[in-house]
């Protein structure tokens, strides 16, 4: 079963169905019912990160250096953890730019810059290539091991002709694929429906074959995870291969490793390719961010146990990276082998598809269109259609780049293992990180610093990795690995600057970004940006600024003639009059064109060309000032002073509303003091009224009736005199109210005795109450109760309270109880009487000036005999109570079911 | 971008993410067991799912508010 037809039926059969399923994929999406709209193939074709490097290489790095492959993937969770805040606005910069590639993205960021895309374009050709050339010789290697099984692989690729070897026509058949899936819109923003169907049918092949032979080795050649870590424990000499040591760098290389990882995981080509551009929806970025890393897990569940597994048998072939083929192989069973290769097929050629579009979009609008937009001669003869010519640019680029690959596979292939040259790439690209996020973030960065930073760490790069590379390939002479260049020890290239003890990746890593991120920042310091770059930086840096969505930039003049001339050279005519079709109906081509429409144009050529080369061309048709920036940046700080005004407006009416609240009290609260000042007024002139009218009355009658009989003349006197006495009463206590709420009252307040002050005050109330034919019962608890207070005023409160009580109490057998207890640190005084109460709600209400409580039932008739208060008796008490730091309120009897007044005065401190 | 509920919480899981899987608590767990092989492999794939976890559970639960 494992003889060369069956396993090249089987392959190439599986490259068929991948065609298939690209075209069902395209065909619905030109039926509008797209396959791909789901976060869930989004998050599968994010999965194109995990190539044969993942499939085969984890495996074996997972053999020699222990936990440290799990950092390959730690990083890009990190960073799709991120997703919601980072990816989601490169997307959203993407859509509205109308991005095609990272080297476009960084263009664009820094003013269109077609240089700088250029440099990116070729960083990523050097820094990829060697990567897709890894895919194509685990192709070659695995196919080798399964046909070649139980001997050595035999893999001598340069003494074999190229014909004989099955990456190179696997290479030429991914060439068919990515032109006829990956090149079918001359709009390289657009989404490769079915290609992003196929890399999604391919994440999961790739899955399912892995899982299958972890499972396979787990629990058939083992009796499950426990049988075989028992017997990794017990062979010393790999136990140890699964803690830190056998990391290289130890915890330095550790955290470099990670670092690493997810900045590679966003600035990878094929990354950003199925990350941002081929993003249907944004939305399908929340999803992902933790299924992506679901997948990650399962995808690396059973390294370690085929890892350990392989260590612990050998099964013919040693090298570690053909574990996962090797150990199914060993056991004779014929199936999985067979599916291990299919599933490492489907990891390297998704992988190999996605980048060499990246490429090829990269090369094609970044290197060779820049150069064909400068050749005068093509530019003013064209007349014809230049979007055949793009297609075909990109087409050839495809072409070139799998050669690339496939030849850097056949001569340097075979002196490097799987994961050394997957991370020689990774610190390639990670050099694009600094410009691209920091340009995110940075408004300031300038094109003049990312340019010579990226070329920096370029470089760096190059002398730190690239060139140790071919010197360990035997390319170059060694030497200078072990004594310097020239013989200069510090220039080391694995230990810079004498800089040791850290892993070759992690200490490239830091040496070029620190070169990297360096320049960018100082340079970028001292640098002026372009008006252009100022445009793209804040709209690069607002990108999710609502205000800056729907902006026109352009302000220059040109008919649509010119645009529509212009499209048409580059785009065919199907595209052209599609984006100049206007809704209001056509227009004549001499017309000026709206700067939406000449935006729209701008947009739609940087889709097919990358915004560098759309610029140039927008500006040869546009006269005047083509790039509005004023405008662009009075949005911007029209938006942001906008958001602060508004601040501060609705900090500002907050407190006006909360001031209006405050008037409105202090109003209602005036409205009602000028209120009561009225019905005082009202109420003392009538009070004094009344004793008045009746004094004059009876001095008028003793005026006039000289005839009056001598005791009538004397009682009427006598009414005068107890009239004038009530006035002069009432008087008095008007002043003493006046004085108390003016806080004029003096009061004398000294230790006293409030035992003694009761006595004295019942004794002089005594008689007037037995007069009235009142029961007066003193219930004293205390001997002394020392208060401090004044005593006339005390003696006063005491007997107003006695004398209400005796006005209120019933009109049968009325009765008052005066009690005195000790309340905590208070002594209160209760004074009750056994007449109707006072209502819940009149409670207060009695403590208010001249309120005279209504007397219910049919006995008021007899209760009017008995001297009227005035209304002003309890307020003063109150008044004075309070003064002297106690309470008086009014409660329910708890004796003789009538009202209780209750006066509560602190215990004076012991002298 | 004012940081508000949701996205307060993912930073902060982020972090919580880059604490758990870098050195200082790495080391911690880099230690053999009785049976000789690192507890670290399985630390790793704990830390990893209860990340995962808790990113899962955060942004299904956002989208059900917005």
């Amino acid at each position: 079963m494992r003889t060369d037809p069956v396993v090249l039926t089987v392959a190439f059969g599986y490259l068929a169905l991948l065609f298939v399923i690209a075209a069902w994929g395209d065909r619905r999406a030109e039926q509008g019912r797209s396959v791909i709209g789901s976060p869930t193939v989004y998050a599968l074709s994010i999965a194109v990160y995990c190539t044969a490097w993942t499939f085969y290489g984890s495996v074996g790095r997972a053999a020699e250096f222990g936990p440290s492959f799990l950092l390959i993937y730690l990083g890009p969770t990190l960073a799709m953890l991120m997703a919601p805040l980072l990816i989601r606005k490169m997307v959203r910069i993407a859509s509205t730019q109308r991005i095609t590639s990272i080297a476009d993205f960084i263009s664009a960021r820094y003013g269109k810059s077609s240089s700088l895309g250029a440099l990116v374009a070729l960083i990523a050709l050097i820094g990829v290539t060697p990567y897709i050339a890894l895919q194509l010789k685990a192709i070659t290697l695995s196919h080798a091991v399964l046909v070649n099984y139980p001997e050595a692989a035999e893999f001598r690729l340069v003494e074999e002709s190229f014909w004989v070897d099955k990456s190179f026509w696997v290479a030429l058949v991914l060439a068919v694929f990515i032109i006829l899936f990956g090149t079918r819109h001359l709009d390289a923003s657009e989404r490769h429906e079915g290609m992003v169907a196929a890399i999604a049918f391919e994440s999961l092949v790739k899955l399912v074959a892995f899982l299958t032979v972890g499972i396979f080795v787990v629990f058939v050649l083992f009796n499950g995870p426990f049988d075989l870590f028992r017997q990794v424990a017990d062979s010393p000499h790999i136990s140890g291969a699964l803690g830190l040591e056998a990391v290289p760098g130890g915890a330095i290389g550790w955290a470099g490793t990670l670092v690493l990882a997810f900045l590679a995981f966003l600035t990878l080509p094929r990354q950003f390719q199925v990350l941002v551009v081929e993003n249907v929806d944004e939305r399908h970025l929340a999803r992902a961010s933790w299924l992506f890393p679901l997948y990650l897990v399962a995808i690396n569940l059973f390294v370690i146990p085929i890892a350990m597994a392989g260590l612990l048998l050998p099964a013919g072939n040693s090298d570690p990276d053909s574990f996962v083929l090797t150990l199914p192989l060993s056991a004779g069973i014929e199936g999985i082998p067979l599916l291990v290769f299919i599933g490492g097929l489907s990891a390297a050629t998704g992988m190999v598809i996605v980048e060499t579009i990246a490429l090829s979009t990269m090369v094609s609008n970044q290197l060779i269109m820049p150069l064909l937009l400068r050749s005068k001669r093509l530019h003013l003869s064209s007349q014809g259609e230049l979007a055949g010519w793009l297609l075909g640019i990109r087409r050839v680029a495809i072409v070139l780049i799998l050669l690339l690959g496939y030849l850097y596979h056949a001569l340097i292939g075979d002196s490097y293992s799987l994961v050394t040259i997957g991370l020689v790439s990774f610190v390639g690209t990670a050099q694009f990180a600094p410009a691209m996020l920091i340009g995110m973030y940075w408004r300031g960065a300038t094109r003049s610093g990312a340019s010579l930073g990226l070329l920096a760490g370029f470089i760096t790069w190059i002398y730190t990795l690239l060139l140790p590379g071919f010197a360990q390939s035997g390319w170059l002479d060694a030497t200078f690995l072990v004594q310097g260049p020239f013989g200069l020890e510090w220039l080391r290239p694995y230990a810079l600057f004498g800089l040791e003890g850290f892993d070759i990746y992690s200490h490239a890593l830091l040496w070029s970004l620190l070169v990297n991120i360096g320049l960018l920042v100082g340079i970028s310091l001292f640098t002026r940006q372009s008006p252009v770059e100022q445009t793209q930086a804040a709209l690069f840096t607002e990108a999710m600024n609502p205000g800056l969505q729907h902006t026109s930039l352009w302000r220059g003049q040109t008919t649509r003639g010119e645009l529509k001339s212009l499209l048409n050279r580059y785009l065919g005519a199907s595209a052209t009059a599609r984006i100049l079709a206007d809704p209001q109906g056509t227009q004549a081509d001499d017309a000026p064109a709206p700067p939406t429409l000449i935006a729209r144009a701008e947009q739609a050529l940087s889709g097919a060309l990358g915004s560098a080369s759309a610029r140039v061309l927008i500006n040869s048709v546009v006269r005047g000032e083509a790039l509005d920036l004023e405008s662009i940046l009075s949005i911007l700080d029209t938006t942001s002073q906008t958001l602060e005004y508004n601040r501060r407006l609705e900090q500002k009416s907050n407190e006006l509303a909360k001031i209006g609240e405050e008037l409105r009290a202090a109003n209602e609260r005036l409205r009602e003091l000028d209120r009561l000042k009225d019905e005082f007024v009202a109420m003392v002139s009538h009070e004094l009224r009344t004793p008045l009218t009746s004094i004059r009355a009876f001095a008028e009658i003793l005026r006039d009736g000289k005839d009056l009989p001598e005791e009538k003349r004397i009682h009427f006197l006598e009414v005068v005199v107890l009239e004038s006495q009530r006035l002069s009463r009432l008087i008095e206590e008007i002043l003493d109210l006046a004085r108390l709420e003016s806080g004029r009252l003096t009061l004398t307040p000294q230790r006293l005795d409030l035992v003694a002050l009761v006595r004295h005050s019942v004794d002089a109330v005594h008689r007037l109450q037995e007069d009235r034919g009142v029961e007066l019962k003193v219930d004293l608890e205390l001997d002394q109760a020392p208060v401090i207070g004044d005593s006339d005023r005390l003696e006063q409160v005491i007997i107003n309270l006695l004398d209400n009580a005796g006005k209120f109490a019933a009109d049968e057998n009325p009765r008052v109880r005066l009690h005195l207890s000790r309340h905590q640190q208070n002594f209160r005084l209760s004074v009750e009487d056994n007449g109707p109460g006072i209502v819940q709600e009149e409670r207060e209400r009695v403590f208010e000036k001249f309120h005279q409580i209504k007397r219910y039932g049919g006995a008021s008739g007899k209760a009017r005999g008995r001297p009227r208060g005035s209304g002003l008796g309890l307020p003063i008490s109150r008044g004075i109570v309070t003064h002297l730091g106690g309470r008086l309120w009014v409660d329910d009897a708890p004796t003789l079911n009538g009202a209780c007044l209750i006066m509560e005065l602190p215990e004076a401190p012991t002298a | 971008m004012s940081a508000s509920g949701p996205q307060a919480r993912l930073v902060a899981l982020i972090g919580l993410a880059t604490l758990l899987f870098s050195p200082p608590l790495v080391l911690i767990f880099d230690r053999p067991s009785t049976a000789g092989l690192s507890w670290l492999p399985l630390y790793l794939f704990v830390a990893w799912l209860l990340v995962i976890g808790l990113a899962a559970w955060l942004m299904e639960h956002r989208r059900e508010d917005s």
